[in-house]
């Protein structure tokens, strides 16, 4: 895809995630509309996986802050793994579409999420268990920036490094806010680039709206190491009452808003 | 007296077993290899071990990875660690998903002695009953404990098996079938039964010896499988032991196995005494001693069988 056709289809995929909260009556907006020019990225343009990959012969791709699920809907949607109208069932009893991504109901989800931290743990695993088997597959992890004040990060970024897995990449979608506000405000995180050098990545920091940026860090490739993206991101990017305000976290635009939102992303 | 071998041993002596015949079969520790018995596994096939250090959250979370893309990983640690400080990954990254993870926890119940009540997890039965689709065994001995290892690899899902510090009898043979999911009776008598778990089994054995010297003839049920719980089977061996039942477990009254068998046996007409931990920490000491203290040895089996006689 070429990058104006990776900007349409976030767009597409941007309205769908706005309606479907809207219809669930929650979920969360804002991290949501953050992540979705990086999973467009890896989804569109850079993992080997399509809905057809025999189990085991595909890239890995573990949403670990798990509550941008709707992200992830509209992409797997998008991409056949189930029907586009299953959007609509998002929260509800009986759905597939769990609040939080759950691999046992849904085709095409690498990893159950949403306790933050345990993603990058799982996706260290899964890096690892694919080394020892000699695998050439690839595992992408996307976390949130608040998401890293959880130490069961940084227990599996060092083991990342000591175990070697250049065949992991971990993305860190980071909007700055998190549910009680500001993360610099809540937890800080302070110099985020040079904590994950310290722990032995490879760091590449960008605008993460920028598809041309993230598709270059996306090749970094330095034997031995472990990489990580820290990518700039807008939370709520796209719908002007959204960007910037932590209260579109977690909570689902009413149907007003929900005109709104699909009127300022069609003119994006 | 019979020989007497660590369980936690018996993991260690299984997994390599198991490691030679499957290639899938990967181990995970957390700087305990050499006490929970994994030295040789890490030892002969040192590219499928991965030691998580002194992180047993990310052990288990990384276990949860390899078991996602087709490892089956053991993952072993005290049990006040693993499961007690993984709770929550336990519970969201393996069994919500049904992820093949297997944990082994060592040292558990009273058997850490010296350590003292850090390190004696008497709650690691109650918080993984509560999870649904984790399956539980303890062995009663070393030889169980292996066997164990593979049954653990054939169960398509989460399974806990939790393994002792201390030496303890041998009370089966190494070809003695283990029957996952079903009790095992290691004793028969007509007045009594005393299901145990784990290695009470051995303190139950003895009770049981005891009592025949005075003319109680009392069955023992190895309760191998806390979880699916064979309560067909022990309520089977109760009413054809007089329908009298004492169940004897090392680990906290509450949340243990006394609690799920008398609740599985509520309105039978069975008569319930309940040998476990009164709702209390461990402390410094030696095994023996700590049994005695906290009233889960030979004596106090004795003393609650005829409480209910």
């Amino acid at each position: 895809m070429t990058i104006a056709e990776l900007q349409e289809k976030a767009r597409k995929l941007r309205i769908d995630e706005v309606k479907m909260i809207t219809e669930a009556g929650s979920g969360h907006p804002g991290g949501s509309l953050s992540v979705t020019d990086i999973l467009v990225a890896l989804y569109y343009s850079k993992m080997d996986v399509s809905v057809d990959a025999e189990p085991g012969k595909h890239d890995i791709f573990v949403l670990s802050k798990g509550h941008a699920a709707p992200a992830l809907y509209a992409v797997l949607a998008d991409k056949g793994y189930f029907p586009q109208e299953d959007i609509y069932s998002l929260r509800k009893l009986g759905s597939h579409l769990q609040g939080h991504p759950d691999s046992a109901k849904l085709p095409g989800v690498d990893c159950s999420t949403g306790s933050l931290g345990q993603g990058t743990s799982v996706a260290v695993g899964m890096a690892r268990g694919l080394k020892i088997q000699g695998s050439p597959y690839h595992v992408y992890c996307v976390c949130g920036d608040g998401e890293l004040q959880e130490g069961l990060c940084w227990e599996a970024f060092m083991s990342a490094a000591q175990y070697k897995l250049d065949n992991l990449t971990v993305i860190v979608d980071r909007n700055g806010l998190q549910i009680d506000g500001r993360v610099d405000d809540v937890m800080s995180l302070g110099d985020l680039s040079a904590k994950f050098s310290a722990f032995g990545f490879a760091v590449d920091t960008i605008d993460g709206h920028d598809f041309t940026a993230i598709l270059a860090a996306l090749e970094t490739k330095v034997p031995g190491k472990p990489h990580c993206i820290i990518a700039n991101t807008t939370k709520g990017r796209g719908v002007s009452f959204m960007e910037n305000q932590a209260g579109w976290h977690g909570n689902a635009p009413n149907k007003e808003q929900c005109a709104q939102a699909v009127k300022d992303l069609e003119g994006m | 007296m019979a020989d007497k071998k660590a369980t936690r041993q018996g993991y260690g002596a299984g997994l390599a077993e198991l490691a030679k015949k499957y290639d899938n079969v990967v181990a995970l520790d957390a700087d305990l290899c050499g006490s929970v018995g994994t030295k040789e596994f890490a030892k002969t096939y040192p590219e499928r071990h991965t030691n998580a250090g002194i992180a047993e959250a990310n052990m288990l979370g990384m276990a949860a990875g390899m078991a996602r893309v087709g490892l089956v990983p053991f993952a072993a640690s005290f049990a006040v660690f693993c499961p007690g400080r993984a709770f929550e990954i336990i519970r969201n990254a393996i069994c919500y998903s049904k992820v093949n993870v297997k944990l082994v926890g060592s040292h558990s119940g009273l058997t850490a002695g010296p350590d003292g009540g850090t390190h004696q997890a008497i709650e690691d039965i109650a918080i993984m009953r509560c999870l649904p689709n984790m399956t539980i065994f303890d062995p009663c001995d070393y030889n169980q404990a292996k066997q164990m290892v593979e049954a653990m690899y054939r169960i398509d899902g989460p399974v806990y098996m939790r393994t002792a510090r201390a030496a303890t009898p041998i009370l089966t043979a190494e070809d003695t079938p283990f029957e996952p999911g079903k009790v095992q009776i290691l004793r028969k008598g007509k007045d009594i039964a005393i299901a145990a778990i784990g290695v009470m089994n051995a303190w139950a054995v003895e009770a049981a010896e005891k009592l025949a010297e005075e003319g109680i003839q009392a069955t023992v049920v190895n309760i191998h499988t806390i979880k699916p719980l064979d309560i067909e089977g022990i309520r089977k061996a109760a009413l054809e032991s007089g329908g009298k039942l004492v169940v004897v477990e090392d680990c906290n009254i509450c949340g243990g196995v006394g609690e799920a068998i008398a609740c599985g046996l509520f309105g039978q007409p069975i008569k319930l005494a309940h040998v476990a931990i009164m709702d209390q920490f461990g402390q410094s000491g030696e095994m023996d001693q700590l049994f005695e203290l906290y009233g889960i040895d030979t004596a106090s089996i004795i003393a609650k069988a005829k409480s209910i006689l």
